[in-house]
């Protein structure tokens, strides 16, 4: 930065000193400096355009949705009266997804990067592997809905089978575990969850990648010199440095799952239901009712997404505003994440200095 | 000591989790008593409530999830898991025995009804109520107020040459005609096509095509020109924005009925009318929950129908499939 700033008289003069005796190299600049302007005034028109489009759409969300928007939407689960129609089943059902999500997308999409970027010897099948994660962050998700449904979805249903004839299982001859009998559904959070694990998983991937790549190799080096292994380098150099990127990285892609309804429909989420996964509707069953937390993962649930396309293909157009009311408990959902995201990076950074 | 510490915490985390996981931990005595599993059966955890599960057409699921609401209202141990998926892939889930009741908007095909009784399902179809899908136009459309079927289907069929309202009709207007419908994958829009173009499917290519029939209504009420159809509680929640069309199955005009609920209801509204179904799997109607949930659906649940802007099926048909039900759980 402050290389930068001593250079700057010395390019102007540079560029001002021709200026004085040659007439044509002047014009020259001149154009030069008029298509800079010309280009710099076009970013910002389309800066600014977009950022009127959002707002237009703001607007017309919170417009359309006046009067609407109370607590007591989401309060209550869904219902065909529009004055009566909440997102409690929504919200939840997209808790435990994006919970699962990110449980199942850290540890993998995480170590894969530092596979990837830290272990891995420059080979083929590395580089085939690295070109191909950046064609899978473009696949439409409904692909990987399709996927989720022959693999996950299948999986689960053989398991259910198997789980409903169980009642004890014996774990290493010592003790024996007996279950209660818990319905399980094969259309489950689990299996919501892993297919979004598959849709979020390379742009976790690509992000974690990119924040380990902009740890200074010095810091590498400097571990190793002073006798570390290369486990314990990545463990207590590495990653925490690439930390404050690699945290918003995964925050941020798995806010994206929060919005995806394609692959979930194709996975047979449930449409209209006042059904919250595992009967846990408020947050203080989430510790006093600990058996109902472990059901949740094996029930059936709808998602925010889901509730919000479903109100917005209503006959009665009093469903427009839920839908409107629905988009924006969205966004404060979606917000909130990004500002956990925000918060971590700040303190995650904080301890750094390089 | 940091090494004791992490067995510590990894124990502990054990031990919680397998409390968390609402499970009784017990000594295993003699190797011999773990097969022993005479333990008391265990019954599904307290105050978890039965469900029906429930698939199929967009259109009657308006119908299944205001039953399914006031139903759960009296019987609050029972949900309704109600998913929309479209009536052919509600059936395929039907086939595969997934679900409980199919919604349909169109009678079930010989190929399903085959499937279905190659994997031992039995169906029990119901009429819940009828739909007129609804012709309209353009509010500012001022030169039509009934049209024929064979003006529809110059209109709609296959590689046909309208391209203005005067193309149909030498004394209306020269006004382009922008046609709006639902997609391939609906319902409605292979009975529209069977019933006006003589075979399913068949559908000029030109026509703006969607999903969602607000989209539809929103088409025909931003041009003068526009057309387009859907299910009659569309039209009627949307009277204010679209003028529907009589519909004449002779040649003259003049002869077109509108479709209203007396029309449709009484079998005048032809041939754009057509019965809703729901497909009860018989092995089902075993379970009380699923009994209750389609006898609610043929009683009290018939006040919805014309609530959510469908058409109450005549006496005799409600009748009928009353006694049919009872007959099936008999």
């Amino acid at each position: 930065m402050s290389s930068a700033g001593s250079d700057t008289p010395t390019s102007h003069r540079l560029i001002s000193a021709p200026v004085s005796f040659v007439s044509g190299a002047d014009r020259s600049i001149r154009r030069r400096l008029f298509l800079s302007r010309v280009f710099s005034w076009i970013c910002r028109f389309v800066t600014y355009a977009s950022l009127a489009v959002l707002i237009v759409l703001l607007t017309a969300i919170i417009w359309s949705s006046f009067g609407r928007l109370a607590f007591d939407f989401v309060y209550s689960t869904n219902s065909s009266n529009p004055k009566n129609a909440g997102m409690l089943a929504g919200l939840w059902g997209s808790f435990w997804l994006v919970l699962f999500t990110a449980l199942f997308s850290i540890p993998v999409g995480v170590g894969s990067a530092v596979y990837l970027e830290e272990i891995a010897k420059d080979s083929f099948f590395v580089r085939l592997i690295k070109t191909n994660l950046s064609n899978l962050a473009g696949v439409p998700s409904i692909v990987y809905g399709i996927l989720g449904y022959t693999v996950f979805r299948s999986a689960a249903a053989v398991l259910k089978v198997w789980f409903d004839g169980q009642h004890a299982f014996n774990i290493m001859g010592l003790f024996r575990l007996r279950l209660h009998k818990l319905p399980i559904y094969e259309d489950n959070i689990l299996v919501g969850a892993l297919t979004l694990t598959l849709v979020v998983l390379p742009t976790v991937i690509a992000s974690a990648q990119e924040s380990l790549r902009s740890v200074p190799s010095s810091l590498r080096v400097a571990s190793l010199a002073l006798g570390a292994t290369r486990w314990q380098t990545i463990w207590r150099q590495v990653i925490p440095a690439a930390l404050p990127g690699i945290s918003t990285g995964v925050i941020l892609s798995t806010s994206r799952a929060i919005g995806e309804a394609a692959p979930l429909i194709m996975l047979g989420a449930l449409t209209i239901t006042t059904m919250v996964p595992g009967n846990i509707d408020s947050p203080v069953k989430l510790i006093t009712r600990p058996m109902q937390v472990l059901h949740a993962p094996l029930d059936q649930f709808t998602a925010m997404p889901i509730e919000i396309y479903d109100w917005s293909r209503q006959t009665d157009s009093q469903f427009t505003a839920v839908a409107a009311t629905g988009i924006i408990v969205l966004l404060i959902v979606l917000l909130s994440i990004n500002a956990v995201a925000m918060i971590v990076r700040h303190y995650a950074s904080r301890r750094l200095k390089w | 000591m940091s090494v004791r510490r992490r067995l510590c915490v990894m124990f502990s985390l054990g031990v919680l989790s397998s409390g968390m996981l609402g499970c009784s931990v017990e000594n295993v005595g003699t190797p011999a008593d773990g097969t022993n599993t005479s333990a008391p059966a265990l019954t599904p955890s307290s105050g978890e409530p039965s469900r029906v599960q429930v698939d199929g057409s967009s259109t009657v699921k308006m119908i299944t999830a205001a039953v399914g609401e006031e139903f759960e209202g009296k019987f609050s141990d029972v949900k309704i898991a109600l998913k929309v998926t479209g009536t052919g892939t509600g059936f395929k889930e039907m086939i595969a025995g997934r679900i409980d009741v199919a919604n349909a908007s169109r009678p079930i095909k010989d190929s399903e009804k085959a499937d279905c009784e190659k994997n031992g399902i039995d169906l029990l179809e119901l009429i819940v109520a009828l739909d007129g899908l609804t012709v309209c136009v353009n509010k500012d459309n001022d030169w039509v107020e009934s049209i024929t079927v064979d003006q529809l289907k110059r209109i709609w069929e296959p590689g046909s040459t309208v391209k203005t309202w005067q193309d149909v009709d030498a004394s209306w207007p020269d006004v382009p005609i922008s046609l709006f419908g639902p997609g391939e994958e609906s319902g409605t829009f292979d009975f529209f096509t069977e019933a006006i173009n003589g075979k399913e499917d068949a559908m000029r290519e030109d026509y703006s095509p969607s999903a969602d029939d607000n989209v539809t209504i929103t088409g025909v009420s931003g041009e003068k020109g526009g057309m387009g159809f859907f299910g009659c509680a569309y039209y009627y929640s949307n009277t204010d924005k679209v003028k529907a069309l009589k519909v004449s199955t002779t040649d003259n005009p003049g002869d077109g009925v509108g479709p209203t609920a007396e029309s449709v209801k009484a079998g005048k509204y032809k041939p754009l009318s057509r019965p809703l179904f729901i497909y009860v799997k018989k092995s089902s109607l075993a379970r009380q929950e699923v009994q209750d949930f389609v006898r609610f659906y043929l009683n009290e649940g018939q006040n919805q129908v014309s609530a959510v802007g469908y058409v109450d099926v005549s006496d005799d048909q409600l009748k009928a499939s009353r006694d049919a039900f009872e007959a099936a759980i008999r």
